[in-house]
């Protein structure tokens, strides 16, 4: 991989994460026209109280000189108040950080066996698997993941007891060390479930595409008239030049299961990124939604960026240009 | 086929025009009939759209108001008297669903055009003129496609008013960017192609070129994608109603979902409460998908070839 490819990768990051400070400034002091009032909107404040919290949360002066003192606050790791409790948006962050890395990894690994899924059923185009599969991922897409949450929550938790109705661990509960991790992933398993089974249809028809793409290539045909086995063509020949599409789009799902975090979490109070961003919603409590956006997009931003180098790394040709 | 052109020769340019675009119309009309998934699909799009249009017609808005349901009993599983029970206000889940259909289809409908105005436009400006007016579309494009989508929805429909047409413009704005890469991957194809040169040459203006050849070229492809737009804007407008930003004063079915999530429906099994609206949404997504992979199959030929 040349310098110049990852050096031109990295400022592209970079001038998206600016476009989102940009953005998110625009949006919250520009395009609300009045954010003192729609911050404090129904608090009856005397007007000493209102200048005070006008100079805490940084809203006198020109808008300049307000976006000025935005950023030289985020270059400090400032994020402002959140409005409930009066609280650093960092630290509220910081504690909802950990339960989301922890759902969202574990969901997109469950997604992620749509990959394989797709290569088989682009391998046997037109099989009873593949119409079955696809069926399904289309069936799965058409749902909308919370919903799909709120029956999962109404059949296996209230139903059948199978499963906690949500939060991270049994309330009350001292547990520490191996027993507590057993509660944890207890609770865990039936939000992950529905986060992967909400995006496992989409990794499957990418990788399905892209394996239908590579069939009629000629080093198929060579690999066959050396006489391999089918199998082993397509794990060999077919699947690693299938590979690349799916990598550029993980990235992009990858800000979509992110996105569908916000509900599901919701639905499970799971006490993750999404259900402070539902609660900052419904408060509406926006210097705090203000820093969680930042974040989930900073987020998205840096898997982009890793795979777009991934990708570069896997196709030499588009590096060495 | 020397005799279709010769009696083309004869007729006037517009009879001509007409009867090709009829005869591709009716091509194209054909070759869906065949696929009877996408039959079926379209028939079911056709209910609920009639459904949605007679709505108030059939039935009265005014149902719903807390005057009239006073008397009505409060979270009635289904019965004679109400064929999906009634919600914790005493309201028909029925009713409600009905009323739903009608926001969703205008916000699914309405919201695609806005998104794929905003493409188009986007799209024809980069391919067209390229240089850096290009590069700094195609960049805006880029900075669009990778922040995420729906926390983006979330934060514009936050600070601006509630309404439906809030809902549409945040979808608008969100999600124009693959249109525009789509137009002006096409666009920079086509102007390619040898008879743009040879209009060019006989003195067509750029208007022209984009008016007569190229719009008529990515139509299709634009169409097709519109479709499939269609479902991502209605599961994106049941997502902002279930968080609560949509317009309050309407019944959606992401209201319902929300109204069901707030009365805790799920954990109290009121199950007609919360399934009726997500399976109208997955029905309606569900047939619009169909529909709109049929409608590329057909119009895109690199995926007819296969």
């Amino acid at each position: 991989m040349r310098a110049g490819f990852v050096i031109r990768k990295c400022i592209g990051a970079v001038s998206t994460l600016a476009f989102v400070v940009v953005f998110n400034f625009f949006l919250f002091r520009i395009v609300n026209r009045d954010p003192v009032n729609s911050m404090f909107r129904g608090r009856n404040l005397k007007p000493e109280k209102l200048a005070e919290l006008r100079q805490k949360f940084n809203l006198d002066g020109s808008k300049w000189d307000q976006f000025v003192a935005y950023v030289r606050q985020l270059l400090h790791g400032d994020l402002g108040y959140s409005l409930k409790g009066f609280r650093p948006v960092a630290t509220v962050i910081g504690e909802t950080l950990w339960p989301t890395v922890l759902l969202v990894g574990s969901s997109t690994i469950l997604a992620m066996i749509g990959i394989t899924l797709g290569y088989r059923a682009g391998w046997r185009r037109g099989s009873t698997f593949d119409t079955t599969a696809t069926s399904m991922s289309m069936l799965t897409y058409s749902m909308p993941e919370f919903w799909i949450g709120m029956v999962f929550l109404g059949l296996f938790s209230a139903k059948l007891g199978w499963f906690p109705v949500g939060g991270l661990e049994d309330p009350g509960s001292n547990a520490t060390g191996l027993s507590q991790w057993i509660d944890q992933l207890h609770h865990m398993m039936l939000p992950a479930i529905v986060l992967g089974l909400a995006y496992v249809g989409e990794y499957m028809i990418v990788a399905r595409s892209a394996m239908i793409e590579t069939l009629n290539e000629d080093y198929l045909q060579l690999a066959r008239a050396k006489g391999m086995r089918d199998d082993e063509v397509r794990r060999r020949h077919a699947v690693p030049n299938a590979r690349l599409p799916v990598v550029s789009l993980s990235a992009i799902n990858f800000g979509f299961i992110f996105g569908g975090a916000i509900a599901v979490e919701s639905i499970f109070s799971w006490p993750g990124i999404g259900q402070a961003t539902y609660l900052a919603v419904r408060g509406p409590d926006l210097p705090m939604l203000q820093g969680l956006f930042l974040l989930i997009s900073a987020g998205v931003i840096l898997a982009n960026l890793v795979a777009d180098l991934l990708y570069g790394k896997l196709d030499p040709r588009v590096a060495g240009r | 086929m020397n005799v279709e052109v010769e009696t083309e020769s004869l007729a006037s340019p517009w009879s001509i025009r007409w009867s090709r675009r009829r005869a591709s119309t009716a091509e194209i009309a054909r070759r869906i009939r065949r696929d009877r998934l996408a039959v079926v699909a379209v028939v079911v799009l056709v209910g609920f759209i009639v459904l949605a249009i007679v709505t108030p017609w059939i039935s009265d808005r005014a149902d719903f108001n807390a005057i009239n349901t006073g008397d009505n009993p409060t979270n009635q599983s289904p019965n004679g008297d109400y064929l999906l029970g009634t919600d914790r206000y005493g309201r028909s889940v029925a009713l409600q669903l009905i009323w739903g259909a009608r926001v969703s289809l205008f916000v699914g409908l309405v919201a695609t055009v806005l998104t794929i105005v905003i493409g188009v436009l986007v799209g024809l400006a980069a391919g067209f003129f390229g240089g850096w007016i290009d590069g700094l579309l195609m960049r805006i494009t880029d900075w669009f496609l990778v922040i995420p989508f729906l926390p983006t929805a979330i934060v514009l429909a936050s600070v601006l008013e509630r309404s439906l047409w809030t809902v549409v413009l945040v979808i608008g704005i969100t999600s124009w960017p693959s249109a525009a890469r789509l137009v002006r991957s096409q666009v920079l194809s086509i102007r390619q192609r040898l008879y743009v040169d040879r209009a060019r040459s006989l003195g067509a203006g750029r208007l022209h070129v984009v008016g007569r050849h190229i719009l008529p070229n990515v139509t299709p492809l634009i169409l097709a994608s519109a479709t499939l737009a269609v479902p991502i804007s209605i599961l994106t407008e049941t997502t902002l109603s279930f968080l609560g930003l949509g317009d309050s004063t309407s019944i959606s079915w992401g209201g319902m979902l929300d109204q069901a999530q707030q009365s805790s429906a799920v954990t109290a099994g009121h199950w007609w409460y919360y399934l009726p609206p997500g399976i109208a949404i997955m029905i309606v997504v569900l047939t619009f998908t169909i529909f709109g992979r049929a409608l590329e199959e057909v119009l895109d030929p690199r995926l007819r070839a296969r």
